[in-house]
């Protein structure tokens, strides 16, 4: 299980010492199991979807972040399943907004179509589900980068009546349910969870996404974000424990995409954006925990982004073979 | 198209000034490599509405990269010329429309992984051309101020923690006419240092009196204009095979009188517009706004006086709803408010710091009709904590 502690979040507002106070579940809860690495490096395109595709390549991509295009390498999603010959149900990604929607599966012709993971877009089918009205609207931005716009859908799209059919979840439930949650987050842990419990899928990609509401320059906001997935993370690790087909079992890698603006760079506005590609931006940290980890250790040797790749498949027994990254050995 | 074959009537479309100055220059432009020269073009184009200090430094650049050799100029340009661009761009439009030229050449340099190389070359550059261009002081000290929390009764935690380690911090501040006497002490600096665009007032609602030679911009004033830009972004939205950089050209492009924002002073009118035309979040949330008027002012006047008082921001809301100006009862959060201002204040400081005569500089933040304040100035320790009791006036004179 992936969770992308998004988008975008700085060293001193999590685990830097000022920033501790920010993710208390994670210092508490999930840290001292984890094998934590203090400097992964970003070294590619720092928006989010490009950014997330490159995590979910294990190579830069250079697709363009605002547009519905598929990842132009081979995904984490096929090397597993055509691999391990596992089925569609085994591999998914939840995912913020319809710019995400083409991120299980790539346009490399090594593939032939079929092999990624189904993605799943919360707030597209409460946007379905609601027509965009009522008081489900405050869950229904779609990017924070771009809030002015979303890009059309492209591709295959996992739509409402989907909901009721493949996670027997009715579109009144759904509906209900969204109301008692105060952030689009909050909905993608909860459509993560009918996935466990429907499919006990073997490969589960998360992407989390409020922290970047921090493009709108509203600090409380930021914090508000990154301490609300720092609850949201421990949730689901609970409830990893609790579900049979996962508890002792699973192993989780918790990261950000990559960082924000350093508050000295002049070319930025500190925690605002994250468009200088400064040291800061780049430089975020990994935690990875449960079944075969060495916990309650600290690595502080450098480790790249498009590492995570090649470690997921040495970890699950695929070769990630177009990675340009490199497994990380402290977890394998 | 590349620089060397630069030719006069290209400029034709340039406002006046702008255009006397690039034909002024053009042999120069014709030395300069393609991935930097659009930069400089951008801020050429735009000479008629630049504030004084800023066409002061604009000419000083021009003018030394005209005195250098072409030795010198190889070398202080080896790295952009190192910089691979590509055909498209070098075929566009750079010298009618540098700055999407620039935006462009942004996302070229970030897909073909340059985006590093062309950081450093920048940097290079910025630092040369300090060198070899003498900053200009301030005429005194300058003096920024901070004024947070309007509307707050209990802070939700110690504030002012990043900024205690440079300055002051006083415990037991009397706050009565504590806004009183930060306006008179801006208006006395304005009458002791008078130049144009000098001394600003920045507040997150609506303005207090202050004095006429006081630039003032307030969030309030701009309510007619904000609507009218987010009605404008939604109209846009909803047109099929619109881009965030296709709206972002449009936004870069309103003018002052597309909006009815038009008072008379192009220069201020232009920059006004530009807060909430080039910006995020500045069109929502008043701390936003606030924070990057003050820090844009500084960075593009370099003003011997800030005054940036946040106000309570919007509670957030649905982007989509906020985008969508309406007659309902906008409701405040004063709490959040307070902790952006927080940062905003530290953002200020910094954003001074960046100005020449920085070690001269004061800074002052005020939790608003409460007893914490910090001050920070050449004449305070660093790291202190006073609990005596003393009002803003008496801090002021702590300070000078």
């Amino acid at each position: 299980m992936v969770i992308t502690f998004g988008g975008g979040a700085r060293d001193q507002e999590t685990f830097a010492p000022e920033g501790q106070e920010n993710i208390p579940h994670l210092m508490r809860e999930l840290i001292p199991q984890s094998a934590f690495f203090t400097q992964v490096v970003n070294r590619g395109i720092l928006g989010h979807y490009v950014a997330t595709a490159s995590l979910a390549t294990g190579v830069y991509e250079t697709i363009n972040n605002f547009a519905a295009l598929p990842p132009e390498s081979p995904t984490v999603f096929e090397y597993f399943r055509k691999a391990l010959k596992r089925p569609a149900s085994d591999a998914w990604v939840v995912a913020p907004s319809n710019g995400f929607n083409r991120i299980g599966e790539s346009s490399h012709r090594s593939f032939a179509p079929g092999w990624g993971a189904q993605v799943i877009l919360p707030k597209y089918l409460l946007g379905a589900a609601t027509s965009g009205r009522g008081d489900y609207g405050h869950l229904l931005r779609d990017s924070y980068e771009t809030p002015l716009y979303a890009p059309e859908l492209g591709g295959n799209t996992f739509e409402l009546e989907q909901m009721e059919t493949i996670l027997k979840l009715s579109v009144d439930d759904f509906r209900a349910h969204a109301l008692t949650l105060s952030s689009p987050d909050e909905l993608s842990i909860y459509i993560v969870r009918q996935l466990m419990r429907q499919f006990a899928p073997s490969l589960l990609w998360v992407t989390l996404h409020d922290i970047d509401i921090a493009h709108a320059g509203a600090y409380s906001l930021y914090i508000e974000g990154i301490r609300r997935t720092d609850r949201l993370c421990a949730e689901l690790w609970k409830a990893v424990q609790s579900e049979p087909e996962y508890a002792g079992k699973t192993t989780l890698f918790i990261l950000p995409d990559f960082g924000r603006d350093s508050d000295e760079d002049a070319g930025g506005n500190g925690f605002q954006h994250h468009r200088t590609g400064d040291v800061i931006s780049r430089t975020t940290w990994m935690m990875a925990l449960g079944s075969g980890i060495r916990g309650g250790v600290v690595y502080d040797r450098p480790v790249d982004s498009i590492d995570l790749v090649p470690t997921l498949g040495s970890l699950m027994g695929f070769t990630a073979s177009l990675s340009r990254g490199k497994p990380i050995t402290e977890v394998l | 198209m590349r620089p060397e074959d630069l030719k006069p009537e290209q400029f034709s479309g340039y406002p006046p000034e702008a255009r006397k100055l690039a034909l002024d220059y053009l042999d120069t432009f014709r030395r300069l490599p393609l991935s930097f020269l659009p930069n400089l073009l951008r801020e050429v184009i735009e000479f008629d509405f630049k504030f004084p200090v800023e066409r002061r430094l604009l000419e000083k650049e021009l003018a030394n990269l005209r005195s250098l050799s072409q030795q010198s100029l190889r070398f202080w340009f080896q790295e952009f010329t190192e910089i691979r661009l590509s055909e498209s761009l070098e075929k566009s439009d750079w010298v009618t429309s540098p700055a999407q030229f620039v935006e462009q050449l942004s996302a070229h340099l970030w897909a073909t992984h340059q985006m590093d190389a062309f950081r450093h070359a920048a940097l290079s550059y910025a630092d040369r051309l300090r060198t070899a261009v003498a900053p200009e002081l301030p005429a005194s000290p300058r003096f920024g101020i901070a004024v947070i929390g309007q509307g707050v009764d209990v802070a939700p935690g110690p504030l002012f923690r990043k900024l205690r380690p440079y300055g002051a911090y006083f415990s037991a501040v009397n706050p009565q006419n504590g806004l009183q006497h930060l306006l008179e002490a801006v208006a006395a600096r304005a009458r002791s240092s008078p130049a144009p665009y000098a001394h600003w007032y920045i507040d997150g609602g609506e303005a207090l009196p202050h004095p006429s030679e006081v630039i003032c911009v307030s969030y309030k004033a701009m309510e007619q204009v904000r609507a009218t830009i987010l009605a404008r972004i939604h109209a846009e939205t909803q047109k099929r095979g619109m881009g965030p950089e296709a709206l972002r050209t449009l936004m870069a492009q309103l003018q002052p009188a597309d909006l009815g924002a038009s008072g008379g002073d192009p220069a201020l009118d232009r920059f006004r517009i530009k807060l909430l035309t080039e910006a995020s979040g500045t069109q929502i949330f008043s701390t936003s706004f606030v924070q990057w008027a003050a820090r844009e002012a500084l960075r593009r006047a370099q003003p011997l006086t800030v005054l940036a008082r946040f106000g309570p921001r919007r509670r957030q809301k649905p982007m989509n709803e906020m985008l969508s100006p309406s007659a309902e009862q906008v409701e405040l959060d004063p709490v959040g408010s307070l902790v952006d201002a927080d940062m905003g204040a530290y953002y200020n400081w910094i954003n001074q710091q960046r100005l020449p005569g920085s070690e001269k500089s004061l800074f002052l933040a005020w939790f608003e009709n409460h007893q914490e304040a910090i001050a920070i100035s050449p004449t305070l320790p660093r790291g202190t904590v006073s609990t005596g009791t003393i009002d803003l006036r008496g801090v002021l004179s702590w300070m000078t």
